[in-house]
């Protein structure tokens, strides 16, 4: 995830030449794979009932709510995965491997897997759920609270894993040299490091809000559905596909909208050579 | 210029080469996996519907998934060469993929609205019949801890219900507006299975299902009957489809559903005859 410099992305656009074409129309079907089902959706939009199906307030309650919780989940991740990516990167654990490994589990775990976990052990019946809710009568399952942990759980090791390359590829030698002038390691890690491989938490966060603002899953099954306080606009898209398709389509072109725009604008101030 | 036009040229092949393979996909798939064994004996078969063969695909309700599972057994073994595979899930949810062109021979719904909407749509072979009738039930965790009696105990405790698009969401309004009982749940599940499992969980304190469900759960889960369900007894019908693949198998175990032996198997399981 670390930025080309330009003119290594010019040379190489340079030296492109000739296009096989054994590799051409497979990359050609590829693309029209992944294109064509958003074209589809542009397509069967019903652009004419669209301002009235998006006046609706669940819709913009649901998408509130998808904002909120992915942001805070985002957020959650940074807190959490920034000094977890340094562990992983920085540190000699013993059974570091082990550490990323479990790390990394959720990327692949199916969401829902990842739902069942979480609700059996935070759940009003889980193994730390159950003294949640005994010594603080506090209970997360079928709360906004909820949503943000079901979102962080799969949206955090995007985060950890961005950042950790990051800073393995940062230059150790900047701290220590910040060490031998007197700097804590704590104030190195804040003043050298962090703007070190700032692009790095940039392009994390920004692949975590996206995956935690489309998430599914984990969220139906650890958080519910119930509109204003666990209904995100996945969940949303997914019940108005049960009833009225064409509500579907409406709420799936706002999601992407949204995406198409925060990824796009990030891109600019995170991805882009300084 | 001319590379342009060249290339654009391409990707309009590759897209039509593309949709051209996947619709080819779409009816092999379709037709290939519903081929009829073939087998030496089927050469002197009469036109009887008695023999029927291949496979029989049945979308139906997710409260018929222990009765059904059964039946299917009971029906391949009574026909022998029939591969019976079942999708349950929320009656909407199914609709909507049978009226999106899911190959399904047969389905059964857990109302009769649900089923309009793929009767509305031409999409069913001949008249829905409707084979048996489900009443609710408050399902408790196992002992009851909160002393459920009645739909009015409903309000201070946390309760699952159906989406209102599902068949036993639209039967749990019904009955909670016949108590002239108003409550707050924490989630709107998108079929009862999901409603039961969050009692079963102890997630939720009661969930308000069918009397089937609790029945076939009676080792974790509690029912409590109450007097207002009688004004929302659901109907189930059950059609062959109009595009069902297998039309011979599917009028086969539409008629099968309707036999005394079936009838038998539903009624134990606590459905009503209609």
């Amino acid at each position: 995830m670390t930025p080309v410099p330009a003119e290594t992305r010019r040379r190489a656009r340079r030296g492109g030449g000739q296009v096989p074409y054994a590799l051409l129309l497979p990359a050609l079907l590829g693309l029209a794979f992944l294109v064509l089902p958003l074209v589809g959706l542009l397509v069967r939009a019903p652009w004419s009932a669209l301002p009235e199906q998006l006046a609706s307030p669940e819709v913009w309650q649901a998408l509130k709510l998808s904002l909120i919780c992915a942001t805070a989940a985002t957020g959650v991740s940074l807190v959490l995965g920034v000094p977890l990516a340094w562990l992983l990167a920085r540190t000699e654990l013993p059974g570091r491997r082990l550490v990323r490994a479990l790390v990394t589990l959720p990327l692949v775990l199916p969401p829902v897997v990842g739902g069942v976990a979480l609700l059996l052990v935070l759940g009003r019946n889980g193994i730390v759920g159950r003294w949640l809710d005994s010594a603080f009568g506090l209970t997360l399952p079928f709360t906004t609270p909820g949503v943000v942990i079901a979102e962080a759980f799969v949206a955090m090791p995007f985060l950890v894993i961005s950042v950790e390359g990051a800073l393995r590829a940062a230059d150790p030698r900047y701290e220590e040299a910040a060490a031998t002038l007197g700097a804590s390691r704590l104030t190195a890690f804040r003043r050298v490091t962090l703007p070190l491989i700032a692009p790095g938490i940039g392009a994390g966060a920004v692949l975590a809000w996206a995956r935690a603002l489309g998430e599914f899953g984990a969220t139906i099954t650890f958080a519910g559905n119930f509109p204003g306080r666990t209904q995100t606009m996945p969940l949303a898209v997914y019940l108005a596909m049960e009833s009225e398709p064409e509500a579907a389509i409406a709420l799936s072109l706002v999601l992407l909208a949204v995406s198409i725009a925060v990824l796009a604008g990030l891109r600019e101030r995170w991805m882009s050579t300084p | 210029m001319s590379t342009v036009r060249r290339r654009s040229a391409v990707a309009a092949l590759a897209a039509v080469a593309l949709a051209a393979g996947l619709t080819a996909c779409g009816s092999s798939g379709g037709s290939s996996s519903n081929a009829a064994p073939t087998s030496s004996a089927s050469a002197g078969a009469s036109s009887s519907a008695a023999k029927v063969t291949g496979n029989l695909t049945v979308f139906a309700a997710a409260s018929l998934k222990e009765t059904f599972t059964d039946l299917g057994k009971k029906f391949e073994a009574a026909n022998p060469g029939v591969k019976v595979t079942f999708n349950f899930g929320g009656s909407s949810a199914l609709a909507q993929s049978i009226l999106s062109g899911a190959p399904a021979d047969v389905f059964a719904a857990a109302s009769p609205a649900t089923m309009k909407t793929v009767t509305d749509a031409k999409a069913a072979g001949g008249e829905p019949k409707v084979f048996v009738k489900n009443t609710l039930e408050i399902a408790v965790p196992k002992g009851n801890p909160k002393h459920i009696a009645g739909l009015k105990d409903l309000t201070g405790v946390k309760v699952a219900l159906c989406a209102k698009e599902v068949p036993c969401g639209a039967a749990a309004l019904k009955a909670l507006q016949a108590g002239g009982v108003n409550i707050t749940p924490v989630t709107l599940e998108q079929d009862v299975k999901g409603a039961l499992t969050k009692v079963e969980l102890g997630e939720v304190d009661a969930s308000l299902v069918y009397k089937t469900d609790v029945k076939a759960d009676a080792a974790k889960i509690d029912g409590v009957e109450f007097p207002e369900a009688a004004k929302a007894v659901n109907d189930y019908p059950i059609a062959a489809l109009a595009k069902a693949p297998n039309a011979a198998a599917a009028a086969a175990f539409v008629a099968y559903i309707q036999s005394a032996e079936a009838t038998r198997a539903l009624t134990a399981a606590g459905f009503q005859t209609p």
